[in-house]
């Protein structure tokens, strides 16, 4: 209970289903729960819904993307000195009666970095088949590079500790974060842990990656996941992060 | 002279000076108008000794005078590209950096108006 919690909710476009995911948070008693809105230069009402229910806002006068909209937050944890941040969608998505499911796990292990995934055990949670394709693929890389397996890395649903946040407030992938971030926490030596929750298929608004993009996607994140590898594997980096 | 010549040379000053006039209504930075400056002297330099061309061609082994003029050419505007590309990153990212930071100075502000509108009403009752 005395733990200071971040809720960051990224948004672009996300009026309609934005009401009912702040609704269920707020009826969320037995956490200490501080809910942000990082509002990604909507051209919907996304800013007004948030207002209007009393919500904390950083509003982006300009587009940043998901990775630039996630780290303005992390920043705000990082100097409000929250305990903890968790990461959840605004399209409702994520269902906030999952979110204990990830701080306990936090509580009991101390594990840095937890990621809520739809693949750990079978859910009802049912992806489009090139997604499908696309986490298999990163399974793999993951398995190569880390020598372990992340079943679900593209997961948005995820739970920072004080030092990733501090980390993640420094260096933040900009374009599609949730893949290459792992591989800097990682590197960093911090414990990513991987909890079964249920996700329910988007209410509105659309996913960051469209089907017509998605090899361009994999091309990118490839690049972008075996270039931080290199990057974090050097001990200068390396150091410049622990001190 | 040679007519060719002649139009080059005339081109090369003319760009010339619509470098140094950019430079000095402050529309191009000087950092980046170094290479439009240096090429050009290269231009005219080029367009006045016209055997350097045949002399350096020589040296590099190109048998062909204006293959090297070409491969120079591409060359240089890929390098230059190049650096335009690191540019606009470093851009993106100052810009990245500030939209943060103005979001994270409205919150304060607007955290900060909230705090004296409850002072003030809070006063007046």
């Amino acid at each position: 209970m005395h733990q200071r919690i971040l809720i960051i909710i990224p948004c672009y476009n996300e009026e309609t289903a934005l009401p009912a995911v702040l609704r269920d948070l707020k009826a969320i008693k037995q956490f200490n729960l501080t809910i942000l809105v990082v509002n990604d230069c909507s051209k919907d009402r996304t800013a007004e819904v948030a207002r209007q229910q009393g919500i904390r806002l950083l509003d982006l006068p300009v587009n940043l993307g998901i990775g630039g909209a996630m780290q303005t937050g992390y920043k705000f944890a990082h100097r409000n000195s929250f305990d903890l941040a968790i990461q959840l969608d605004g399209d409702g998505q994520h269902l906030p009666s999952e979110l204990h499911k990830l701080i306990d796990h936090h509580n009991a292990t101390g594990d840095s970095v937890v990621i809520g995934s739809r693949f750990v055990q079978k859910t009802a949670y049912r992806s489009q088949w090139s997604r499908r394709t696309g986490i298999f693929y990163f399974q793999l890389l993951y398995k190569v590079l880390l020598n372990r397996k992340i079943y679900d890395c593209t997961s948005g649903f995820r739970l920072f500790d004080k030092k990733a946040i501090a980390v993640a407030a420094q260096v933040y992938p900009d374009d599609y974060p949730e893949p290459e971030s792992l591989i800097l926490f990682s590197k960093l030596g911090m414990n990513i842990a991987e909890v079964p929750v249920l996700m329910q298929q988007r209410q509105g608004g659309a996913s960051s990656i469209g089907s017509v993009s998605g090899v361009y996607y994999m091309i990118k994140v490839t690049m972008a996941i075996i270039y931080s590898f290199i990057r974090y594997s050097q001990k200068k980096t390396w150091n410049a992060f622990r001190s | 002279m040679e007519r060719i010549q002649i139009i080059a040379i005339t081109v090369s000053l003319l760009f010339l000076y619509y470098i140094s006039r950019m430079i000095i209504k402050g529309r191009l930075r000087e950092e980046y108008a170094i290479v439009w400056i240096v090429c050009t002297l290269g231009l005219v330099l080029f367009s006045f000794w016209r055997n350097g061309l045949e002399i350096l061609s020589g040296v590099f082994g190109v048998y062909e005078a204006p293959n090297l003029v070409f491969t120079a050419a591409i060359f240089a505007i890929l390098i230059y590209l190049l650096h335009l590309s690191v540019v606009n990153s470093k851009l993106q990212q100052s810009n990245k950096t500030l939209t943060q930071e103005l979001s994270l100075l409205k919150d304060k502000i607007e955290q900060n108006e909230k705090v004296q509108q409850e002072q003030q009403s809070t006063a007046a009752t």
